[in-house]
């Protein structure tokens, strides 16, 4: 089932860099970028049938990293919660020349 | 060559995920869109389960579906964001333009790639062994590697995270501590 896994797999990053590109909300941003972390995890379970159990270990490091990730991204949201009263990328455009 | 009971579940939850994934990305509210990331998450612990991966199907719901899912849901919670807000989320004409160029963009080059004979160094070895894996278990076969060959790596990690921490705690604090 190598090949339907690959094929999911890339479907699914492929919806999560649409959802990243289509969405204002920033939490729902970042859910996007574990949808397609996720998809990846796919694509290394998927392989470590073929070329040994290191995909597998790779998925738990790909783990670590999604949980670091969201808890200092979701962090920074609340922050920026705090500071703008509001999570819509639209708003927060402080950098903007 | 699989029975046809494993086939038709593959691409049963395979189905299942690609269409919670549509709707995730789709829904306005974030809770809703929440819950159907959890539930495409949970169609591919069954997928890792299906692929002999049982220990990462099973970090897979504790982890994923069952913290970092759970973490995102608070904040929602926090920050009150259970309701839709006026402004549309979703972005304008142009924005979803691009978006569907983009996504079949990366699609057509999955069915390109797909077509290609892979080159010498890439083509799949026999890293597999399957006699190993049955001798040592799910978690075995697992911690195996993890421990020694990539024990550099797994202490790494144990950095990231203290750093992660650190670096959430410092950024959610209120003021300064000399603030007051």
């Amino acid at each position: 089932m190598l090949a339907e896994s690959l094929a999911l797999s890339a479907v699914l990053f492929s919806i999560g860099a649409i959802g990243v590109l289509t969405r204002r909300n920033a939490i729902v941003i970042f859910m996007c970028v574990e949808l397609m972390l996720n998809a990846v995890n796919l694509t290394f379970v998927a392989l470590s049938k073929v070329y040994g159990m290191a995909g597998q270990v790779f998925v738990v490091f790909v783990m670590t990293v999604a949980a670091a990730e969201a808890a200092v991204g979701l962090a920074i949201i609340i922050a920026i919660f705090r500071h703008k009263q509001t999570v819509n990328l639209e708003n927060i455009n402080l950098l903007k020349g | 060559m699989p029975n046809f009971f494993y086939q038709v579940n593959f691409y049963l939850f395979g189905l299942i995920a690609i269409a919670s994934s549509i709707a995730f990305v789709t829904r306005k509210s974030p809770v809703a869109a929440v819950l159907w990331l959890v539930n495409t998450m949970f169609c591919l612990a069954v997928l890792y389960v299906m692929l002999e991966a049982q220990f990462i199907g099973v970090i897979q719901v504790l982890v994923y579906a069952g913290a970092i899912m759970v973490v995102f849901l608070f904040v929602v919670m926090l920050l009150n964001l259970g309701q839709p807000t006026e402004i549309a989320d979703i972005r304008g004409k142009w924005g979803k333009l691009a978006a569907a160029f983009l996504g079949l963009a990366l699609l057509a080059q999955v069915a390109a790639l797909s077509g290609k004979r892979m080159p010498e160094p890439f083509i799949p070895g026999t890293g597999y062994d399957a006699q190993a894996v049955r001798d040592l278990g799910a978690v075995g076969s697992v911690a195996q590697p993890l421990f020694n060959e990539y024990l550099l790596a797994f202490e790494l990690t144990s950095i990231l995270l203290l750093v992660a921490i650190v670096g959430a705690v410092v950024i959610g604090r209120r003021r300064q501590i000399n603030a007051r």
